[in-house]
């Protein structure tokens, strides 16, 4: 008995060694300074939780992060309503269609997101193609960059393949004789996708939304680059204390709260559908 | 039949602007019939179901119910219930649900609804079942909610498309006559789709062939298999020998089949002396010769197959196939090898018109 056990053990352990190497590595490079930024949050200037009250009491931190959910939550919406006509498109088009709209949806996946941005600086800028048009057509030209409504289009756009992606493994896998059985059952083409497909993309959909919220909530480049300096998101304050005022204890704390608050979304995606899911 | 309740006109479908699926079906249907489409897969016969349900469109063509045309009616508005051959329930809702679910889109008051779906539950025997959902049924069950489903809003047809397929053969019996008495106790005009030949015989009141997208023969089980119209619809119901025979005195009911010699017939007054044509004789109508029957011929055996109540005698007559089925207990002397004189009653063959 106790042989067995021993020898079970024994093999159990080969995996591990396996992993050891990147074990090794998540450790030194990312739960050390995690575990640093953290006793940072309580330590730098002096001890004490001094941040965490600042957080909570001086109303601009607090703005800062219930702008940056907000922006999160309209940016996963964004997401969803357009990607869902695609999705479907995607997942009831012919073999070829399906394979070049996904070229195209994934191909701007690939594109780096720095790029993007800039594309998105270029299209919204004083002097782009939409001022113009605009002006052409007679009205006064209109801030279009650095605001959130600049943002807000670049990071739905950066995100939109996640949506797509989740919504299409989902879409793909409703047997196409339902929606024909509901209609024949005297479903209206709306009364299908409301009654059969939406139900049983439900779980697609949830995965999509915390995808692009989670991605979201800690993006920095993009609102940077071409968001609103009045209307900043989480990770360009924590950037803008570390690199402007040397703030380490203030950022630290930020940090932290973020991090606290995917944790918090992402266990509730857990509980309901299963986080191994999440990524397909 | 007296006023037709379904009727196809010319009915004609192209997937591509060239080939045809579908080429100028006519049929009608009676209230209440019950009609299997029959044919090998690419025939056309769940085509011609697509277009009744309205998921295709006709290339060319109309279709009638009760005298009114539906060719250019959306699907939703048809009324037609429809059984899926893999159900094609909704996973996400229970028995009770998914037979709720058309009645719902018709805004039916609530109670009503489900009195009338609790009603359909226990008609197909499945009252207990009410609160589980498809993936906690087996196949049988879930074909029975998908029936009680197609036919809780009243349908102006129902069509069942392959609905047995999936089923071990047992149930598909069982299955079989329970669909039959539910058909006959609510009066529905049914359309059946199967490849199935033995299916449509037990089932239907007339059956009709496709093949080549067109109809091969239209009529009931009997007629098909006793009267076939041509050697496809011979060959694909029911086994047969197909024989080429010579017509001597087609009035007087005689020929000459190679190798067996001059045979008696039923009487053919429209037809030439002379002419050749095809003597379809089943191979149940084949039994031991008696002492000086007409139509006498004399079997090699090659192979004998016992069922236990018949046995199927293969061979050949003066280098012409034949096989003969014969009662288990008449087989029991014939070994594989001898000969055996066999004989058959001249109405019992028939001669295929010609095409």
């Amino acid at each position: 008995m106790s042989a067995t056990t021993a020898a079970a053990g024994g093999g159990s352990l080969r995996p591990w060694l396996l992993l050891a190497p990147l074990l090794v590595f998540l450790a030194a490079f990312f739960l050390v300074p995690l575990a640093q930024v953290a006793v940072m949050s309580v330590s730098d200037p002096e001890w004490g939780l001094e941040h965490y009250v600042a957080i909570a009491t001086d109303g601009f931190h607090l703005r800062v992060l219930l702008d940056t959910f907000i922006t999160a939550l309209t940016v996963s919406l964004c997401c969803l309503v357009l990607g869902f006509p695609l999705a479907y498109a995607m997942a009831a088009a012919p073999q070829g269609l399906a394979a070049a709209m996904m070229v195209v949806v994934t191909m701007s996946f690939w594109t780096s997101f720095l790029v993007r941005t800039y594309a998105w600086m270029v299209l919204l800028g004083n002097r782009g193609p939409i001022a113009r048009f605009v002006e052409w057509m007679g009205f006064a030209s209109p801030e279009l960059l650095f605001t959130r409504f600049s943002s807000t289009v670049a990071m739905t756009h950066i995100l939109l393949p996640y949506m797509v992606l989740s919504l299409y493994g989902v879409l793909k896998r409703i047997e196409p004789a339902l929606p024909r059985s509901a209609a024949s059952l005297g479903a209206t083409p709306a009364g299908v996708i409301r009654h059969v497909v939406l139900p049983l993309a439900a779980p697609g959909i949830a995965n999509g939304l915390t995808l692009v919220f989670v991605l979201c909530l800690g993006f920095y480049v993009t609102p940077i680059l071409i968001g609103s300096p009045r209307e900043q998101m989480v990770a360009g304050v924590i950037g803008q204390q570390v690199e402007e005022f040397l703030a380490f204890g203030e950022a630290s704390a930020m940090a932290m709260l973020l991090l606290a608050s995917t944790l918090v979304i992402l266990g509730l995606y857990h509980r309901r559908f299963g986080l191994d899911r999440l990524w397909g | 039949m007296t006023k037709p309740y379904l009727e196809l006109r010319n009915l004609s479908k192209s997937y591509d602007g060239r080939s045809r699926a579908l080429d100028g079906v006519n049929l009608t249907a009676g209230k209440g019939e019950f009609i299997t489409f029959l044919g090998p897969s690419g025939s056309g016969k769940t085509t011609t179901l697509m277009l009744i349900a309205g998921f295709e469109g006709a290339t060319e063509g109309e279709i009638l119910v009760d005298g009114t045309s539906i060719t250019r009616v959306p699907p939703h508005k048809r009324g037609i219930g429809i059984v899926f051959q893999n159900y094609a329930l909704f996973p996400h809702r229970t028995a009770l649900q998914n037979i709720l679910f058309p009645l719902q889109m018709r805004k039916m008051p609530k109670a009503q609804a489900t009195e009338k779906a609790r009603h359909m539950l226990a008609l197909v025997g499945l009252e207990r079942f009410a609160d589980r959902h498809p993936r906690e049924m087996s196949g049988g069950q879930q074909q029975r909610v998908a029936l009680a489903r197609a036919l809780v809003f009243d349908p102006a047809l129902l069509l069942l498309d392959e609905p047995l397929g999936a089923l071990d053969k047992n149930l598909r019996e069982s299955l079989q006559i329970e669909i039959k008495r539910i058909q006959r106790s609510l009066g529905v005009t049914t359309i059946f789709v199967t490849h199935d030949q033995s299916e449509a015989m037990a089932m239907s009141d007339r059956i009709v062939i496709f093949e080549g997208g067109r109809i091969q023969q239209a009529g009931t089980p009997l007629e098909i298999y006793d009267r076939p119209v041509n050697d496809f619809v011979a060959r694909f119901v029911g086994d047969s020998n197909l024989l080429p025979i010579c017509l001597t005195d087609p009035a007087a009911g005689t020929g000459e089949i190679a190798g067996i010699g001059p045979v008696r017939i039923p009487a053919q007054p429209g037809r030439r002396a002379g002419e050749a044509a095809t003597l379809l004789l089943r191979p149940e109508v084949l039994g031991l010769a008696a002492e000086g029957a007409p139509n006498t011929c004399r079997l090699a055996v090659e192979t004998v197959v016992h069922f236990g109540d018949s046995a199927l005698v293969l061979g050949d007559v003066g280098g012409t196939p034949l096989r003969a089925r014969l009662p288990g207990l008449a087989a029991q002397g014939i070994s594989e090898g001898s000969e055996v004189a066999l004989s058959w009653n001249p109405a019992a063959g028939h001669l295929i018109p010609a095409a």
